[in-house]
Order: structure tokens, then sequence, then C-alpha cells
């Protein structure tokens, strides 16, 4: 049997990664922490009030209503963006060669530019005075076009702007999972003489599902905690009707400045994340072991 | 039924090949019996795969015509050939069972489903997949899944002749015997036209009734596995086909001899006249198997130094110097080499000679 010898020196060995821990999340998040259980009137006063921001906000009809609205961005997101970027993959140039170098920079380009930049941009391409689509819509197609005070209007917008940035990385993924099936499968499904759809179905989709279940992980995660754009485009607006849980928290924490139910909202929010990352990587755990099979 | 014949059939991968070296495939005329085994060897690159893809419709060549059966054949698409081919790694449809994957083909072809689930049970049977019909095809061990694989071939009962690229490569030893025997055993029975690509000669002649070798895409020789070893049309056969290769030292016809570096060597006396009327670099042949060896003078043999002798059990090799030239030997066991000073025969019925790397006949 192997013998253990204790030597506390070796906690020296762990210093270095216990402190980057600390500093990188441990100590920020106990300041929330802190706030979440206290009310601040100032700087010298402050009293306790254990968990009662957590039920406010629990019962908060505003957290509630944004709740619902970022499941169904985020659910909106993945249907739109999985399929769309997988057809995307499908027509992209199998064969290298500059054709395909072209096309994947082209494709990626909406990765590659910041995300205020991003918001910035359909601001201005959504303008029905003098955006490209925002005039196309407003006078060609003859649709009153006003996405800052039509609440659908505006998350149409922000649901395009988001699908425009993020399916590049899906097509991405799916191209790249493409582009590792080897050549005898496409050539043996000739002799077995099946169709275009049945390739898809039955060689093209399960060999992607590795890399498809990294893409539909990574959109949700990144469209749950999804800020920036939709700040920079509508702020919020019209009303709440875009404020994802994201904007509503700085809402509460900067704009009013409320830090006791910001941070309880934050530990909220942050227990939600952490258990749908924890679910998605059992899942990943799970793709990688049955793709050795 | 499956007549294969190539008529003047030749491909290259480039739009727009000029010189002879752009062609994967040089112009060629070949014909693959109905119900034959045979076996494609040569090197990498040699062309094998293009031939065998060129068979099957996955690739059209660039000229010439393919005909199966005496019908012009050459653009009709792959999956209205009655030609099945295996790939070097196996190829199964991950989430189907195993009873799907031999289903696959025949359902894509609207095939009445009794009719696929009992061509499916009889193949299955034939292949020793029955127990397992019902799994997962991805869960299987390689040479399983190369054994359905070969049967999404058997399953079609329009299917005459099957190719295989090199279909043992990722099989381990004990299974390859096995599986090699099964597909004999399938060829027996069935007598489909089997065509076999592989670059283990091992492997080619034991499978084959007759080996096709390919150097360079040119077809250099077919033969039965006997007529490769024995008569070699060309050095790169002698060289690629026995282990060790054929020896193949450089010579100048004089008379009745061959001369080598400080040496002659007697011919049959036939052979030599016609020798001498060769044109081009002529080269001496003859397989180590052949060659005598004798540790003291003796009649017709001419005298060596020995320089390596590896025993191999129940055979030895030996390393001779002859001149600047080595010439291998594989001698039986009990032969004692004594000392490095030895004397080596070359029997007039085993030398061959080669001019330009052609067999003279």
């Amino acid at each position: 049997m192997m013998r253990k010898t204790l030597d506390n020196r070796a906690w020296l060995l762990v210093l270095p990664m216990g402190l980057l821990v600390a500093f990188n999340a441990l100590i920020p998040l106990m300041t929330v922490v802190n706030y979440s259980v206290q009310d601040v009137f100032d700087a010298t006063h402050r009293v306790f009030v254990g968990a009662d921001w957590f039920r406010e906000m629990l019962r908060s009809d505003r957290l509630q209503a944004a709740l619902v609205r970022q499941f169904v961005f985020s659910g909106l997101v993945l249907l739109i963006e999985i399929p769309l970027g997988v057809a995307i993959a499908l027509v992209m140039p199998r064969k290298g060669g500059w054709a395909t170098s072209l096309t994947l920079v082209l494709v990626a380009l909406p990765l590659l530019i910041p995300w205020n930049v991003i918001g910035t941009i359909w601001v201005i391409f959504l303008r029905p005075d003098i955006g490209l689509l925002g005039h196309f819509i407003d006078h060609t197609l003859g649709i009153h076009f006003d996405y800052p005070t039509v609440p659908i209007q505006a998350w149409v917008s922000v649901l395009l702007m988001e699908v425009w940035h993020w399916t590049p990385l899906v097509a991405l993924l799916a191209y790249a999972g493409l582009r590792a099936i080897p050549d005898a499968y496409y050539q043996a499904a000739r002799i077995d003489g099946a169709s275009a759809w049945a390739v898809f179905r039955y060689i093209q989709l399960p060999k992607m599902r590795g890399v498809l279940t990294i893409a539909i992980l990574l959109r949700f995660v990144f469209s749950f905690l999804i800020y920036t754009e939709p700040f920079v485009l509508t702020g919020g607006g019209p009303g709440d009707s875009t404020t994802f849980l994201s904007i509503y928290l700085v809402k509460i924490a900067v704009g009013e400045f409320d830090v006791g139910r910001a941070g309880a909202f934050s530990i909220i929010y942050f227990l939600i994340v952490l258990a749908f990352s924890y679910v998605f990587y059992q899942v990943l755990q799970r793709v990688g072991t049955g793709e050795k099979a | 039924m499956a007549k294969i014949e190539f008529k003047g059939v030749a491909h290259s991968y480039l739009r727009l090949p000029k010189r002879p070296e752009d062609y994967a495939l040089q112009r060629m005329d070949m014909t693959f019996r109905d119900g034959g085994a045979y076996a494609l060897l040569g090197p990498s690159g040699s062309g094998k795969t293009t031939l065998l893809n060129i068979t099957s419709g996955l690739l059209f060549p660039s000229e010439g015509q393919v005909l199966l059966d005496s019908v012009d054949a050459t653009r009709l698409p792959t999956a209205q050939r009655n030609i099945a081919q295996v790939f070097q790694f196996p190829v199964i449809y991950d989430t189907m069972t195993v009873f799907d994957n031999f289903a696959f083909p025949l359902r894509n072809r609207k095939v009445r489903e009794p009719e696929v689930r009992r061509r499916v049970m009889q193949v299955a049977d034939m292949l020793g997949l029955a127990e397992v019909l019902n799994k997962r095809a991805s869960g299987l061990a390689a040479d399983a899944k190369q054994k359905i694989s070969l049967g999404r071939g058997l399953v079609r009962s329009d299917v005459a002749a099957i190719l295989f690229d090199e279909p043992l490569t990722v099989i381990d030893p004990h299974s390859k015997w096995s599986l090699r025997r099964k597909l004999k055993q399938i060829h027996k029975e069935l007598k489909l036209t089997l065509i076999y690509v592989t670059h283990d000669q091992a492997e080619a002649l034991t499978f084959a009734d007759e080996v096709v070798v390919l150097h360079e895409g040119r077809i250099v020789q077919v033969g039965s596995p006997t007529d490769l070893f024995e008569r070699p049309i060309h050095t790169f056969i002698g060289h690629f086909i026995g282990s060790p290769g054929m020896n193949i030292i450089p010579c100048k016809i004089d008379g009745p001899a061959a001369r080598l570096e400080g040496c002659a060597i007697a011919l049959d006396p036939n052979y030599a006249t016609r020798a001498a009327r060769a044109k081009g670099t002529m080269q001496l042949g003859i397989r180590p198997e052949f060659v005598r060896y004798r540790p003291s003078a003796t009649e017709g043999y001419v005298p060596a130094e020995i320089t390596q002798v590896e025993d191999l059990g129940n055979y030895k090799i030996l390393t001779a110097r002859l001149g600047g030239h080595l010439v291998k030997a594989k001698v039986n066991e009990e032969i004692q080499v004594a000392g490095s000073a030895g004397w080596i025969g070359f029997p007039p019925e085993w030398t061959r000679l080669y001019a330009d790397g052609y067999v003279l006949n």
C-alpha cells in the first residue's frame, strides 16, 4: 500500500492558486453576498436584514417577467441559430482553396466585432431615415418602422441582431464537424443509394452531434447573459419589453443604486447560470464518452 | 453476373493533364472475369484505389470506357451499378441498429419490408451477426463493423461484384484471419466477382485466384500467385513480391554466359542467344529461394564472400558478396555455413534476364 506522508509545507504549493481564486472569484462574490444581506443607507449606516432581499426579489413581478423574457429569448435564439448555422455550414465549400478561406473569413466577420460596436451598427442600420434596413422596411415595404417605441419591433430587432452576431459561431462549429467526416461515409452512402436527405439524417447530423451540443451550450449561456448589444440598441425598452436579466440587474444596481436588491438578484442569477452550467457540463461529459465507442 | 471490362481507361485528377506523370492511372485494358477473385497489389500511390473507384462509379475516368457485362457503364451513377464497395475504415450508420444498417441500401431502393427482413436475416446469419441485429451498430468491435459494411453489399440481390479497399487495415490479426476465411467462403457460395485492394502481398496471395500488380498507374502483371513468384515479368514485381525480394544484378551478355563483375554465370544456351539480341540495360534476376550454396568449390558455381547468415528458424538467409553486389540466398536450416568463403550457384532454369526492367522470354 502506498504510504501518504503529511507535510504542511504542501499548502505553499496550493497558495498561488488559492490567492488567484480568492481575488478572481471569492472576494468579489463575498462583496455581493455582503450587500445582499444588509440594507445599506450610506457609508456608515447599515442594517442586517437576513434573507429579506431574496424573499422580496423572488416575489418581484419585474424579475419574474424578466426571467420569462430571458428564457423565451434564449429559446428563440437556439431555435433559429442552430438550424440556420447548420444550413450555412452545409452550403459552405467542402474542399480547401481560396474560396473556402474567403468564405470562412466572411462568415467569421461578425464574431470579430466588439459587442458595443455591434449595437451601434444596428442602431444606424435600423434607423428609418438613414439606415439601410430601417429605410427599406419603412419606405420600400411601407410598414411603419419605429423599433424604439413598438415592443414587437424592438424584440424582432434584438433577435435579428443576435442571430446575425452569433449564427456564425454555430456555422463554424458545424462546418468543423462536417469537415471531420471521412470521404468513405459519403462514398458508402452513394453505393447504398442514399438520398441527400438520408445522408444528412444518418451521416452528417449524427457526426455533428458533438459539435452541435457544444454550440447549443455556448449559445444558451451566452444568450442568457446577453447585455451589451440590446443595451446599446434598445436600452431595455420600450418600457421593459426588451429588459433581459442582466439589463434589469444593472438597472437596479447602477440606475437605482439599490445594492441590497441587486446583490440578492445577482446571487439568484448566478445560481441559475451555475445550475445550467452543471447540467451542460454533465451532458458534455457524456457526449465525450459516447464518441469513443 | 458481373464481367468488368476496362477499355483504354485512363484517369487524371488534374483538369488538363498533359504529361504521362499527370495521370494517376495510365491508359489500360483489363478484364475482370465474372466470379473471379482478384487482388490489386501495389505500393501506395500506384493507382489501386483509383482503379477501384472507377469500377464502382465513385469516380468517372478521364478517358476510356468501363463495360459491365459488355454494356457501357462509364457514366452510370454508383447507386445504379450492381457493385458494392467496402472501405478501409468500417462505415456504419451510428444511430441505426445493425438490422437497420443492413436494411438501409434496400430501403433506399424501395424494397418491400418483408423482403428486406428476409434478406437481412439471411445475410446476418451468413456473417454470424444474427445475435446482435437489434443492437446499436456503433457499439460493436471493428471486425463486426467491417462485416456490417460488407453485409450492406451482400443484402442487395442485384449485387454481382464487391470491391474491397484494404478492408482489413484496422482489424486485429486474429479477426483478420477469420474475416478473410469468411470472405473466401462467401466468394465460393455466392460466386460474386471480388476485387480486393491491398498492399500486403501475403493477403493478396492467399485471397486471390489472380493478382493484378500495379506500379505507377500501370498494370505490370496479371497472373496467379505462382506466376508472380516464378515468372515475374518486371523487376518491380521481383522486388515487390517475395521476402526477401528477387536478387537483381546488373550484367552483360557474353556468349552463353551472363558476365557480372568478376565472374561469369552460365545460362541456358537458347536463352543466351536471345539475350544477345536484346537491347537496353541488362539485369540478371533470381529469387533467393533458387540460389544454391556450397561450402567448397563446385562445378558451375562461382566463389563469393558470405558476409551474413540470418537464422530464421526453418530456413537461413545468406548474404553473399559477388564482386560489388550482394546476393541473398534462402537455404535450408540444416545447411552449415563454414567461414566467409563460399560458392554459390545460379540454376539456369530459374535465372532470368531483364532488359530495361522487362523480362526476356
